[in-house]
């Protein structure tokens, strides 16, 4: 055994240089700025429900349908995708002990402005209300494709820019083993980029030249199974940054440790082998997919939810080390004794709340031929915004907490305010999703402007309601977020003494020796990812290529 | 107990309720017959109209107790949009797009189902009861999304 039971390689006395703290600052604050034009955007999707038209007063808005393309690109893709590569790059830095290359960082950070400028440019015109799901045979102008593609080639740069540095700190540390917090980081990006190929296809090598002309036809099924290979995986990689949080940094603000290195790595190597082969999922209601396929799709996707079992266990003993460290007793007691005034701790506490709820409706969700009695109703919106929606965006803003400090050299401002916020935020989801959810359990359609809809059920009345008072929550709980956010910015006091990352101990710390050192070897656990791949979409490609291009263009908006 | 001991028996815990959870969806799928749409062909969807069973749209009783309904999607409207089928029997619909993606689903049922151009979709179904459902595009199809809806009246 190993006596190291940290998770970075040196764990005092690292600071980034200045240069590379501010291209990951940008990277933060890019990622934020597009969170705030989402989330404005989401509160007149959420007002819809309750039959309340805001969206009217928006300038330049030309309808409701714009309105969710913004929100949903904006704040599922730019928002994640910004702050991912800003957090992880910060993470794999501190944690290697060593700087990753400025250039390439600015390169990624081009990448992502000139994406977001793109299909912003795209979509404010009205020229690409066609949801973040693209499906074709709506076609949106090239300028979209173009933007959405830049977007995923930033998060390639930034995952070659964290590769490189592994391979430099891997020739200066011959042998020895990864720092956990790195490790975590690169394994996301790795799965992030297997994860994205589908969509890359999708985009640069069908979409893109059909918008230009190039080509006539598009295949409907066969974008919508490329998008969905990447669209499933796309949730985890909004979701294991989150996680690496919960491992890392949660234990810490709660005083508490980490139990097993090894155990954690486990996980996200079963995050990286399964998040990709069960994109089948998302169209289990589709003609032209063999009901054996979505079977054996349902299979792995039950597969993944059990690394998410095992963080449950494992954050939850790391919270309980802490508080009964605090002094807890009992069997419960000792959660109360956390440290309830830290906002960093209480928004990703109150995060995990939101994602219990949010996984056990993503585990009906991917139940199969229960998918039926939810699928495309307001259910769905429901769940994710359980998921992706607070327990990915509360733990954003609870790592903002410690990380806008850290970037800044200044001192948090307003933290009862940021402790308001977290739980009006909190609250607010709960009580829209509760709408969403009842709704959608009477067929309440998402996506669609029911105001206007010429047909309606009594229920939706009350889930309307909730809906939109929920969201209504929301935003304000985030507007309350985005005050403290500037108020550091702007007015922060000025910290003289170095300031280091959140980062926790482990009790069980990495092994030198034995079956562990495999866990390290990328290489091997890349080559399995690839062969679940195969297996899980192999057989509907070969039988389904050269596919069917037959669906001329259309633009209905 | 020990952590590792606790551990092991939470995660074998869980990984039994995600068996006993397939078991019973599989179950309910292949023993109950309750179907996912599976493969049934191709179509052009520009040529939907010149190609049976979709120059026809509408109901017809293929023999006695069984119904086939052709359904076609397309922006914003079901053909036909009201359907008017008996309780007690079996119902085939069979359905296309004929321009872009739409959503099928007769709201109260587990009818529920994408129609893709190119693709052919069917689903069975036996409605035990009277009544009216709604049949709801829930896929985003253009402007006009929110306004394309139908009935189905079992009689
Ligand atoms: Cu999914
Ligand atoms: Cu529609």
């Amino acid at each position: 055994m190993n006596t190291s039971t940290s998770v970075v390689q040196r764990p005092e006395g690292f600071r980034l240089p200045e240069g590379q703290l501010r291209v990951i600052r940008w990277m933060v604050y890019l990622g934020f700025f597009a969170l705030a034009i989402g989330i404005v955007n989401g509160l007149g999707q959420a007002l819809n429900y309750a039959r309340v038209d805001i969206l009217q007063y928006f300038p330049g808005m030309r309808n409701y349908y714009q309105g969710l393309t913004v929100h949903g690109v904006v704040n599922a893709i730019v928002f994640i995708f910004a702050f991912a590569n800003g957090f992880l790059a910060l993470t794999t830095a501190r944690a290697l002990d060593r700087p990753l290359k400025t250039g390439l960082l600015w390169a990624s950070f081009g990448a992502m402005v000139a994406g977001f400028l793109l299909a912003g440019f795209a979509m404010g015109s009205g020229q690409a209300s066609v949801l973040y799901t693209f499906y074709p045979p709506l076609q949106a102008h090239w300028s979209f494709y173009l933007g959405l593609a830049l977007l995923v080639v930033s998060t390639w740069i930034l995952a070659v820019t964290l590769f490189l540095g592994l391979a430099a700190w891997r020739k200066e540390h011959p042998g020895a083993r990864i720092p956990l917090m790195a490790f975590i980081s690169v394994a996301t990006y790795a799965m992030w980029v297997l994860a994205s190929l589908g969509i890359a296809v999708e985009v640069v090598g069908l979409l893109l030249p059909w918008s230009l002309g190039l080509m006539d036809h598009s295949d409907p099924l066969l974008s919508r199974s490329l998008f969905w290979y990447s669209g499933h995986a796309l949730v985890y990689f909004w979701l294991l940054p989150a996680y690496l949080s919960w491992y890392i940094m949660v234990p810490k603000h709660a005083d508490g440790k980490l139990f097993s290195d090894s155990l954690t790595r486990v996980v996200f190597l079963m995050f990286l082998a399964l998040s990709i082969p069960t994109g089948f999922h998302h169209q289990y209601t589709d003609p032209g997919i063999g009901t054996g396929m979505k079977a054996l799709h349902a299979f792995l996707t039950f597969g993944v939810f059990f690394p998410s079992m095992v963080t449950a266990f494992s954050v939850m003993y790391a919270l309980e080390i802490g508080g009964r460290r605090r002094g807890g007793t009992g069997l419960v007691d000792w959660f109360f004794k956390l440290d309830w005034k830290n906002p960093a701790l209480v928004a990703q506490l109150l995060a995990m709340l939101t994602f219990t709820l949010g996984g056990i409706t993503g585990l009906i969700n991917a139940s199969y031929n229960l998918n039926q009695v939810v699928h495309n109703t307001t259910w769905i919106p429901g769940h994710f915004h359980m998921t992706v929606g607070s327990a990915v965006t509360l733990s954003f803003m609870g790592i903002a907490y410690w990380l806008v400090p850290y970037l800044t050299q200044r001192r948090l401002v307003g933290q009862g305010m940021a402790l308001v916020s977290s739980w009006v935020y909190t609250a607010g989801v709960l009580i829209m999703a509760r709408g969403l959810i009842s709704g959608g359990l009477d067929g309440m359609p998402r996506r669609t402007l029911v105001m206007e809809a010429p047909y309606e059920k009594p229920s939706w009345e009350l889930a309307g309601m909730l809906s939109g008072f929920g969201g209504t929550l929301m935003f304000v709980g985030s507007a309350l977020f985005f005050a403290v956010l500037a108020g550091t910015i702007l007015m922060g006091r000025k910290v003289e003494e170095p300031m280091d990352l959140p980062f926790t101990e482990t009790v069980r710390g990495p092994a030198d020796h034995g079956w562990e050192v495999h866990l390290d070897r990328f290489r091997y656990w890349i080559v399995a990812t690839i062969i679940l791949i195969v297996i899980a979409y192999g057989p509907f490609l070969a039988q389904y290529l050269p596919g069917h291009f037959t669906s001329p263009p259309y633009r209905f908006f | 107990m020990t952590v590792e001991r606790i551990e092991k028996v939470f995660l074998i815990l869980a990984g039994a309720m995600l068996v006993v959870f397939l078991l019973a969806l599989f179950y309910s799928a292949f023993g109950m017959g309750m179907h996912l749409p599976d493969r049934e062909g191709e179509i052009v969807p520009t040529e939907v109209r010149n190609t049976p069973p979709f120059d026809n749209p509408g109901v017809r009783e293929v023999e006695p107790g069984r119904y086939e309904v052709v359904v076609l999607g397309r922006a914003w409207a079901f053909e036909p949009d009201e359907i008017r089928v008996p309780a007690g029997a079996e119902i085939d619909f069979i359905s296309t797009a004929t321009d872009v993606i739409h959503g099928f689903h007769v709201e109260g049922t587990r009818m529920n189902a994408m129609l893709i151009p190119g693709q052919i979709t069917r689903m069975t179904y036996v409605f035990d009861e009277p009544g009216e459902h709604l049949i709801i595009c829930h896929e985003f199809c253009g402007l006009g999304h929110h306004l394309m809806y139908g009935r189905v009246i079992v009689e």
